[in-house]
This record gives structure tokens, sequence and C-alpha cells, in this order.
């Protein structure tokens, strides 16, 4: 029962991270962008928002530091792939080579610090209730955070008139320019929107899961993330689903070894990344009418004048 | 699928960054690091070392390091550039770096080579390691003694040799107190990602295991257990600040003398390639503090690294039992043989687990 419970709680912390930035990054995928950066981002992040946390002792500032280096990051993208039209998939990729590098720097001062994670809820009765008790009411602010979030993504997406437009952006550039809106400056928007979330994302590391900043902590988290998007078809519900498959085969594994399971531990590290593969074969294989991706995502658009 | 692909690509161009001042013949000292310097672990260690040998003979070298560098053979490439860069004498501290090194080494005949805790070596490619299994086996009597659960955990890295060996060392040991002890082990597959290693350290715990041993790189399982009020020990260098409480030593890598050593001998022409095994006697590792615990427990371990120091005392001391139950053969006389155990692909008798592999 309590190892049930641990097992749960691990989850959670572990998938959390990959939910909030695979979050963001669906929004800008889905305005028709295709931002690799995220591992860069997620690092600066990290970065900051430890160094916001150490320097005022609040885990909230320092949240706030990672949201604001992940949007500034996701800003030198849309200047370069939205404002110069460069390519998107080389321009993420500089971004997360530039963001390992500029987390390091960032963090150089504060590598051996140690500061106090964020605090988890606790409700007197509800917090002991057995079994579900700390899953549902003993979490830290972020993971209530990123359930939220991929609500109101969901929200935004499907029911308002704004999301819609977005999603237009996405599947047909030159219809959406067409008919007045400003494409670019709506996929700046969704390129911030993603920036903030992978920044928050890699605060999390440090601000709650190992509350401490070493350089290369977020470890090929981002990557996880972009691959999280294309397992979820770009739809908010998978995503969930995937992030959380994701956090537990990763927690799972690590079990089953300590039991003594005899499937090799190498062949359960690389199961996320099979599953991924292999929902993408069955995507191709199987266009049931829906959309998977955006029809126009990654492709440079420059608006006619 | 496109995405994934280049995932993978920019994965391999992450090799870090050239940091190199420029001085007319001075003897250029080249590193190569598997990570950040700043990683706590394995790789500030290498450039604690590096630091010290500035310092001694920082006037007549001139050192270039490499960051980040991935295993495997993106690391060829990386070493190379150290050759072209004019490097007389490159030191690749990881075990996954040996056949690049190997390589590297046959096409530049007059550049000399020091490849850490590998085991090929040619004319000018010499191997350093240290006895680490020594300071497990001090481990391993500390963990018996301390455990209530008699469950130990143990993070591993990856199954190869070095690893393997550290945790009979641990078991040999912990068997002498506690005949029952148990050992849990969960393989990171992975050096360095904190995240995992807090995830595997939280796993042992959460199955019953109260003492943490780990053999990966980041301060996060000795966090984890200091959260959750057991014991740990650190790996390669102090991790007491991340457990005041919870840290009861931790295998410190000291690779300073052993690097102004080597390049006093490059500079004065006598360098020859060589195989360094150095245990507690030579300085190449040393314990940390014993901390967090009785007296008696300390004494003992205090013994027990004065005896192992003067050869009095070998972890592998013969008849050593495999997990099969057959007496594993006794090539070393009254122990195991040097290569037995730098080759090392079995879990003594004690350990329910099956080593990856076998």
């Amino acid at each position: 029962m309590e190892l049930i419970e641990a097992i749960i709680l691990a989850v959670l912390a572990a998938s959390t991270p990959l939910l909030i930035a695979a979050t963001g990054e669906l929004v800008t995928e889905r305005s028709g962008v295709l931002n690799l950066g995220v591992e860069g981002m997620m690092i600066v992040g990290a970065a900051c928002g430890f160094a916001g946390a150490w320097l005022t002792g609040s885990i909230l500032v320092g949240a706030f530091f990672g949201i604001v280096a992940g949007t500034l990051m996701s800003l030198v993208f849309a200047l370069m792939a939205l404002g110069l039209a460069v390519n998107q998939v080389a321009t993420g990729l500089a971004l997360t080579i530039l963001g390992i590098g500029l987390s390091g720097l960032i963090g150089a001062g504060f590598v051996g610090e140690r500061i106090t994670p964020a605090v988890h809820l606790y409700i007197p009765g509800l917090t002991d209730i057995p079994l579900i008790g700390r899953v549902l009411f003993g979490e830290d602010g972020f993971v209530y955070f990123s359930v939220a979030l991929i609500v109101g993504v969901w929200w935004f997406l499907y029911r308002t008139r704004a999301g819609l437009i977005l999603r237009a952006c996405g599947d047909n550039h030159v219809s959406a320019h067409a008919l007045g809106y400003p494409v670019l400056r709506i996929r700046t928007f969704a390129v911030m929107f993603g920036g903030a979330c992978a920044g928050l994302a890699g605060a999390y590391l440090p601000l709650a899961y190992t509350p401490f900043f070493i350089p290369g902590m977020t470890a090929g988290r981002g990557w996880i993330a972009l691959a999280l998007v294309v397992f979820a078809s770009w739809r908010p519900g998978r995503l969930v689903i995937g992030a959380y498959l994701f956090g537990a085969v990763t927690i799972l594994q690590l079990h089953a070894q300590g039991w003594g399971v005899g499937i090799p531990s190498q062949f359960m590290s690389a199961l996320p990344y099979l599953a991924t593969v292999i929902v993408l074969v069955l995507l191709s294989r199987a266009r049931t009418g829906g959309s998977t991706a955006p029809a126009a995502l990654g492709t440079v658009f420059v608006p006619d004048r | 699928m496109r995405k994934s692909l280049l995932a993978l690509t920019a994965g391999l161009l992450l090799a870090g960054s050239v940091s190199a001042a420029s001085a007319a013949d001075k003897l250029k000292v080249g590193f190569i690091y598997l990570g950040p310097v700043g990683d706590l672990g394995w790789t500030y260690q290498h450039e604690q070392g590096r630091l010290a040998l500035v310092k001694e003979l920082g006037d007549k070298i001139e050192t270039t390091t490499l960051e980040n560098v991935p295993e495997g053979p993106d690391a060829e490439r990386a070493i190379e550039q150290l050759v072209r860069a004019g490097n007389k004498l490159i030191f690749t501290t990881s075990f996954g770096y040996m056949d690049p090194t190997l390589k590297v080494a046959k096409k530049y005949p007059n550049v000399h080579f020091e490849h850490a805790t590998g085991y090929k070596r040619d004319k000018n490619m010499s191997t350093y390691s240290a006895k680490w299994y020594q300071g497990r086996y001090i481990q391993g009597l500390i963990a018996a003694k301390m455990s209530k659960s008699g469950v130990l955990g143990y993070i591993g890295s990856f199954p190869i040799p070095e690893v393997v060996s550290g945790i009979n060392a641990t078991m040999l040991a912990a068997q002498t107190i506690n005949p029952n002890i148990k050992v849990k082990i969960i393989w990171a597959n992975t050096w360095f990602d904190p995240g995992k290693e807090a995830d595997a350290a939280k796993a042992l715990i959460d199955q019953g295991a109260d003492v943490i041993m780990q053999h990966t790189d980041s301060p996060a399982a000795m966090q984890i257990a200091s959260e959750r009020g057991k014991l740990a020990f650190g790996q390669d260098s102090e991790m007491i600040k991340f457990g005041p409480k919870t840290q009861l030593t931790s295998i410190l890598d000291t690779w300073g003398p052993y690097y102004i050593e080597r390049v006093k001998a490059e500079l004065a022409g006598t360098w020859k390639s060589e195989d360094t095994w150095g245990g507690l006697d030579s300085h190449m590792f040393a314990m940390a503090p014993y901390t967090n615990m009785p007296d008696d427990v300390k004494k003992m371990a205090e013994d027990a690294q004065a005896a192992i120091t003067a050869g009095k005392l070998h972890p592998f001391k013969c008849p050593v039992i495999g997990q099969d139950g057959k007496e594993v053969e006794c090539k070393g006389g009254a122990n195991l043989a040097d290569g037995q155990i730098l080759g090392m692909n079995f879990y003594v008798k004690g350990i329910d687990d099956k080593l990856p592999g076998k």
C-alpha cells in the first residue's frame, strides 16, 4: 500500500517537468512552428530558476525567473526563425547548444549551493488518507499547476476563437494570412508561451526535484518533451497520457530492477522511446480522418506585402 | 521522425567548449572530460587534479580541456582536435574513451596518451586507475554495521568490471558483519542524470533499503537519503554538504599527484607507457572523514583502512565464492589476481540479483 503510494508520487514528480515543457511545445507546434530548442530553454530556466530562488530564498521568485529566462530564450528563436525566416530546425538546434553553454555560465557561481525545495501541500485529514491522500492533496505547487496548464491549453485550443485562429496558422498560414490574421505575431506569442513553459519546466528540476544546480541537469528531458508532442499526435489529452506513461515507465523500470525482475534494464530504459517510434508508425499507417501534424509545421512563412 | 533523428545529431554536437591560452614552447597538456567540470563528482575531481598540476608546473606547461565529450566514436574527433592543437600529452578521463584513444594513439605515435580506467595500452598510451574496490570494502563494513533493515541500496551506472568489483567488495565486507545482508541493485544506465539518480534512490528506499551507495556522479542520491532520514555514501568527491547528517564517508578521487608525476616525466623526457593501478597506499584516492556513525564503527573503518593500506587485508582474499556457489579460480596466490578484478564479470554469493548480460 505504502509502496504503491510512493511509486505514484515518484511518477507524478518525474512526469511533471515533461508535461509542462511538452504543453508549451504543443502550443508552439500547433501554430506551425517547430522549436527544437526545448532542451536549451529548459536548462537556462533551470539555471536562472535556481539563481532566483537562491538569491531571494523564494521558490516562487525562482519559478518566475525560470519563466522569464525561457521566454527570453524563445524570443531569440522568434527573432531568427520568424523575423528573419531562418530555417527553424537549425535555429532550434542552435538554441539548445546556446542554452547549454549559457546555463553553465549563469550557474557556475551556484554549483554546490543548495536551497530548501518547494513545499508540499498539507491539509490535515485529507493528506493523511491512505494511498490517495498524498497523491491528491500532498503535491508541490508545480504538479497542480501542470494539470491546470494542460486543461487550460485544451480549453484554449478547442473552445476559444483565439485557439481556432492559432490552429489555423499552423495548418495553413497562407489562408490565415489572406483572412487578415497576423500570422507572425500569433506565432511569436505561441513561441513565447512555449519558451515560458520550457523555462518553468527547467526551473522545476532545481526547485522541487533535486534542489541543487548542476550544469546539464536536464539530461535530455527537453528532447523527451519534443518526442511526447509527436507521441500525443499534437493533442492535449493524449499528451497527459503520454507524459504520465513516460514517467511511469521510467520509475517502474527502476523498481523492477530493485525487485530483481529479469528484464534487461537497458531495454526498460529504451522502452518510452520505442513507444514513441511505434506511435509514429501507427499514425502514418492509419490516417483516420483526424489531423495528425499541423500541416504547416516547420515551414517558413514570409508575408507578401 | 525527422525530429528524433535531429535530436540525436544535436546530442552528438554538444561536445563542449575549448579553453586555452597560448604561449610559446611550453609543453601542451590536454584533458578530455566526460561531464561539465561543475558536476561535483567525477569530472570535478579530474579538474581539481588539473588545477593542482597547473599550480605545481604552471610556468612550464599549458593545459587545454574539452568538457562534455560523449563516450564512443565521437570522442575520437575531440581527441584528434587536441592533437592538432599541439598537445603532446593527453589525458582521456573516462572508460568509454578507451577505443577512441587507442585509435588516435596509433595514428600519432609521437604524442603520448593517458587513459583513465581502461585496460588497452600501446607504446604511447598508458592507463591509470585506482583500486576503488578497497574503499568499497570499507564502505561495506560500515554499511552492514549501520543498516537496521539489513538491506543495502546500490545505484550502479553501467555493469562494467569497475562497478561490479565495487558491488562485490561491498558485499564481501558486509557479509563478514552480517551474513544475511541483502543488496538491491538498480542500474541507472547513465553516469550523470541527477533526476534519474534521485528516482533510483527513492525506489531503493521505498523498497526497504536504509543505506544508499552509488556509483553514479551527482549528489542527488545523497540528498534523497538525507530527505528521507537514511544514510548514504558519497562518490568521487566530498558530498557532505548535501547530507550533513547522512554521509558516512566518500571515496575521494585525488588525481593531482599522478598528473604532476606524469607531466614531470614528460618534461624530463622519461615518459613511457605504463599501467598504473594505485590503491590506498599510493594516494590515488582517499576516504572522506568517517561521519554520522558511532565510535566503534568509526574505529573499525579506520582499522580496516590501515590494514588495507599496509597490505594486510585484501578485499578479494581467496576463497571467493561466486553466485553459483562455486569457488572462483584463484589466480593471484592468496588473493584474486589483479586481472581477475579488472575484468570482473560475476557476482559473489549472497547477491540475489542477476548481472545484466549474464
